[in-house]
């Protein structure tokens, strides 16, 4: 069980930095990718709870980060759009 | 007997809500049809409540039971005290529509004021029917929010923060009567409503319980029956228009919270627990303390129809006088006012609304000689302020000499010092009135000649002031409120 | 046909006809209009199985245990499918003639709408935790893009913020998920609370995450703060949506997981925690409500207070709080989803809803008032109503408990709710200025007025129908009697 710690506190790490970036940042953007930092550092929580069975990985966990990312990935997209038309419409408002 | 028949008090309450929903949904368009269905349904509840008169009176049962929650049933249910309230709002329902109709003739958003009229008479018919506590309150906050648009009704800066002042106090009212429902009901589960009370099983084991929540009850349904220090409401609301006025004062709101109070008394509590608890006494005193309080008050209002509502303020406690003095003589006098008050209330302000309609007149000091213009009205107007006087033979002199003997009775003897002084003070802010009317020369000299409000005006004003006439010249007869009052009181005494 | 057909075509059936829109490319009210009719024909044929034999399972593809995907019908999940379905198919009318004219605008309503429906479909119906993410994820995709379409640019701030907000929650629900079945073994709602062991510091902040996720989603204070630009934002129809579906569903799910899941886990003081949340949110909410100068977001401040009442379930956690708060969520449903589409007649006529400017409204728009004043009877809480009906159930449950605080909640947050709607409906009644201005809008359309004003009777109605709907509800899972 050695080699679980690292992961374990770069997960809590991930999630940290991810949960401190979005309380103190005040552009879309950086908001955005604090909550993919915070993302990635469930998932690799989830991956590690997977080695939890003594015969082989648990599937579980696995199906869920697979979905996790899929949602992230169409989530961030979305936010990006958003993100890209705010500042056509305040780009818009100054001319 | 049928399960239709039975279910009477539903179709009386019906009559008036189907009436309220037809007419809001017609809208401005159709002032005939709505005219027609108006009186129609009016006509139709005083039939039905004609029925049931003679039901109640025959010893049939009215009984009509929905399970609402568990545990808590909409209960329906006609007694001989549902008979009194009822009656006399389905009377004066019919006067006061016609009335309205005509005082109202050309103003704008009748649709609306008609609608929620209706809907304002069936939520006190849901009042007087109610069996248990809950359905009791379920149509008591019906009442709040159907008068508040008619208190608003002229949309005027003013009106408005008069019904601001008015939602204030009756919503505040309505959240302590909440509390102390259902507090009630985690103390004792939902109670129907039982001639003698069904709480003294818990008068030793939670006395103090028992008293916190009376005080609750009677204090949420003291802000409607305007009981000092909780009146504020009814002399702001004055300016809504006089129909308004005379079914606010005479049967709807002030009523209801006096009936309601009478209800708690008799078939919540029951004399016997409330005498136990030395909550009577309690109640007789607030009562009187608002009966002197607002004739008080009466004596230097300006205004006609302010000193008419601060009148009001006094006289409806004579009801909650007489119901917690605990004696048949003074039930019968404080139940049996609860019809006189109204009838002789109503016919004051039709009268002031005739005035103001006819001749536009507000102020008191204005109405120098109007007798000589409009004879009918005046004299109705001194029927009725004779009546709130308590000169004999008039109704006012029945109630009062009711709660005189059952106050010598009960050896509560400065209640009778307390019903002296008020007819004193009913006499200092009536009389000079009546004076003015009829013997002060009018200010204007121009203006002499005969000239009475329009017919449609005239004629529930007659109405009333005679039916307050025959209430006090008949009471001896057999079907006169006070015959009536008196087998209620029979019932509720000998168990 | 065997009833565990059903769930699985609520949840299908939707996303069809929203695939089925986008790939026709113009837009078919009528299907929508169709699938909504259908979608409460489906929730009413489910009623008799639920209340004969109290749920019905689905077991998608058959799969066993521990990839199985169950779908449960339970009273729960079915009165909040029938909240759906009935405002569904309101919005949907309303919505058909809203954007008649607008080609695009009316393309993305009915491309995700029916998309939402399916997502809040399947999250009703879910019994596992991971599940519950990926349809709470699929509401928020679903519902904010439309959000947009109030008109180009004036309301990206708004759901950026709430995209932000959301998906931040979700995420941190799923790490609470994550650390749950770490500790369990499984996602399966119904075997987790056996499987979970007492207290443990893991399970308690597993627990802890997935409330303060769900918490963000519910926008319970502190965390209302993306709630009142989108929600008043958004086009009436999208209002109404929002604020009595999705953000409900959310307030269901805490509800769900803490009765049943979460039970082992919880303490007295976290629900008294949870408890003086709601009881800040009923008064800062109604606070805010009052004091706004826009009608609509007077109501979306009005969701804000009005959430908080379904949190004062868990300090009490008796049948009664229980009860109560699921049909407060039911009334608020409806009372809410009728004040925001005559809120959208209002501002249609007006062109504008600021509270200053609105006075003798009274005739042209007397449906849609009388809808707001309906409504807002069950949002005061008055008889007789649902709304009231909720708030004697919770005053009842406050009662048996002896926790009296909550009592004054309840009664004072009614006080302000009668504040801030009568400052809404006295417009109504004040004598319309001298000249009167040009409207520059037009007169709702009846279809308009009276999808409003049939939520607000059935708000009214629930008042009186409530025996056999808590009866269908039962008690709570694994709550203390």
């Amino acid at each position: 069980m050695t080699g679980i710690e690292p992961l374990a506190v770069a997960a809590a790490g991930l999630m940290g930095i991810g949960l401190y970036g979005f309380c103190l940042c005040r552009h879309a953007v950086r908001r955005l990718l604090s909550i993919n930092l915070f993302g990635n550092g469930v998932f690799l929580a989830l991956i590690l709870i997977a080695r939890r069975l003594p015969d082989g990985p648990d599937p579980v966990p696995h199906a869920m980060v697979l979905t996790g990312i899929v949602i992230a990935v169409s989530a961030t997209a979305f936010g990006l759009a958003l993100v890209r038309r705010q500042a056509r419409t305040r780009g818009d408002d100054e001319t | 007997m049928s399960g239709l028949y039975q279910a009477m008090p539903l179709w009386v309450l019906l009559s008036s809500l189907l009436a309220a929903a037809v007419i809001l949904a017609l809208g401005e368009d159709h002032p005939r049809l709505r005219i027609g269905i108006n009186l129609a349904a009016a006509l139709l509840k005083l039939v039905l409540v004609g029925v049931m008169l003679l039901g109640v009176r025959a010893g049939h049962e009215f009984l009509l039971r929905v399970p609402l929650m568990p545990g808590i049933d909409l209960v329906l249910h006609a007694d001989a005290l549902s008979m009194l309230f009822i009656s006399l709002s389905a009377l004066l329902w019919l006067a006061t529509t016609i009335y309205a109709i005509a005082y109202l003739e050309d103003s704008p958003n009748r649709a609306r004021f008609f609608g929620f009229f209706s809907l304002c008479v069936a939520a006190t018919m849901g009042i007087a029917t109610a069996g248990n506590l809950f359905t009791f309150f379920l149509f008591y906050e019906m009442l709040t929010l159907s008068t508040w648009p008619l208190v608003v009704h002229r949309g005027t800066e003013k009106a408005m923060r008069a019904g601001r002042g008015y939602l204030w106090y009756t919503l505040g009212g309505s959240a302590v009567l909440l509390l102390g429902i259902v507090l009630l009901h985690g103390l004792a589960g939902s109670q129907d409503f039982v001639a003698g009370g069904t709480l003294e099983h818990l008068v030793d084991s939670h006395p103090l319980a028992l008293t916190g929540i009376f005080l609750l009850l009677i204090g949420g349904m003291g802000v409607k029956a305007a009981l000092a220090p909780v009146h504020g409401w009814l002399p702001t609301a004055m300016v809504a228009p006089a129909p308004v006025s005379a079914l606010l004062h005479a049967v709807a709101v002030v009523k209801a919270g006096a009936f309601g109070i009478v209800r708690v008394v008799y078939d919540v509590y029951g004399i016997n627990l409330m005498q136990d608890l030395g909550l009577a006494q309690l109640l007789a005193i607030m009562a009187s303390i608002t009966i002197i309080y607002g004739s008080l008050r009466a004596i230097w209002q300006t205004d006609l129809k302010r000193r008419l509502a601060y009148s009001t303020v006094s006289q409806v406690s004579y009801i909650a006088l007489g119901i917690a003095l605990a004696n048949p003589l003074a039930s019968i006098g404080g139940l049996v006012h609860l019809v006189h008050q109204g009838l002789m209330k109503i016919t004051l302000f039709f009268c002031a609304g005739c005035y103001a309609e006819t001749h536009g007149i507000h102020a008191i000091e204005d109405l120098d000689g109007i007798g000589r213009r409009m004879p009918w009205t005046t004299a109705m107007f001194t029927l009725g302020a004779l009546g709130m006087i308590g000169l004999p033979p008039l109704a006012g002199f029945i109630s009062k000499w009711y709660l005189g003997l059952g106050a010598v009775a009960a050896g509560q003897f400065w209640v009778v010092g307390v019903l002296l002084a008020s007819t004193v003070l009913n006499a200092i802010y009536f009389l000079p009135i009546l004076h003015r009317v009829w013997f002060r020369p009018p200010r204007d000299e121009q203006t002499e000649g005969l000239a009475e409000a329009a017919p449609g005006l005239l004629g529930p004003t007659l109405f009333a002031g005679f039916a307050a006439l025959a209430a006090g010249l008949f009471a001896g007869f057999d079907w006169s409120p006070l015959a009536w009052v008196e087998l209620l009181v029979e019932r509720e005494y000998s168990p | 046909m065997r009833p565990d057909v059903l769930p699985v075509m609520l949840v299908f059936l939707p996303f069809l006809a929203g695939l089925l829109q986008f790939i026709a490319g113009r837009p078919a009210p009528r299907l929508g209009n169709v699938l909504v009719g259908v979608n409460l024909l489906l929730v009413l044929a489910l009623i008799p199985g639920v209340a004969d034999e109290g749920a019905i399972v689905a077991n998608l593809g058959g799969w066993s245990e521990p990839l199985a995907i169950h779908l449960l019908a339970d009273g729960l999940a079915l009165l909040m499918l029938l909240l759906t379905a009935l405002l569904a198919v309101a919005v949907s009318l309303y919505a058909m003639a809203a954007w008649r004219d607008q080609h695009h605008d009316a393309l993305r309503f009915w491309t995700l709408w029916p998309l939402l429906l399916g997502s809040l479909n399947a999250l009703f119906l879910s019994r596992d935790l991971f599940n519950i993410y990926v349809t709470l994820e699929l509401v928020t995709l679903a519902a904010i893009p439309l959000v947009l379409l109030a008109g180009p640019g004036k309301t990206v701030d708004a759901a950026l913020r709430y995209l932000l907000f959301a998906l931040l929650g979700s995420l941190i629900y799923l790490a609470g998920v994550a650390l749950l079945y770490a500790q369990a073994g499984t996602l399966d709602l119904a075997l987790l609370a056996d499987a979970l062991p007492d207290s443990t510091l893991a399970g308690s902040l597993g627990a802890s995450l997935i409330i303060v996720g769900i918490l963000i989603k519910a926008a319970i204070l502190p965390f209302h703060v993306w709630l009142p630009a989108a929600h008043g934002g958004a086009p009436a129809a999208v209002s109404a949506i929002l604020s009595a579906l999705v953000v409900k569903a959310a307030a269901y799910l805490l509800l769900r997981l803490w009765s049943g899941p979460l039970d082992p886990l919880v303490t007295p003081a976290a629900g008294q925690l949870l408890g003086a949340l709601g009881a800040l949110a009923i008064l800062f909410g109604s606070w805010q409500a009052f004091r706004q100068e826009r009608l609509k977001l007077v109501v979306a401040y009005s969701t804000v207070a009005q959430l908080g009442y379904m949190l004062l379930f868990f300090p009490m956690a008796v049948t009664a709080a229980w009860q109560g708060a699921v049909y407060h969520g039911l009334a608020h449903g409806l009372a809410k989803g009728a004040l925001f589409l005559a809120a959208g007649n209002i501002l249609l006529y007006l062109g504008h809803d600021r509270l200053r400017e609105m006075r003798g409204i009274d005739r042209p728009l007397a449906v849609s008032l009388l809808a707001f004043g309906l409504a807002g009877v069950s949002i005061m809480g008055l008889p007789p109503s649902g709304g009231f009906t909720a708030k004697w159930l919770l005053l009842t449950a406050s009662v048996e408990t002896g926790q009296w605080w909550w009592t004054i909640t309840l009664l004072l947050g009614g006080l302000l709710a009668a504040a801030y709607v009568f400052r809404v409906l006295r417009l109504a009644f004040l004598q319309p200025p001298e000249n009167v201005p040009d409207r520059p809008g037009m007169v709702p359309p009846p279809l308009m007025a009276w999808s409003a004003t049939v939520l607000a009777v059935l708000a009214i109605v629930l008042g009186v129908v409530s025996a056999p709907l808590l009866e269908l509800l039962g008690s709570p899972v694994g709550g203390s009697e």
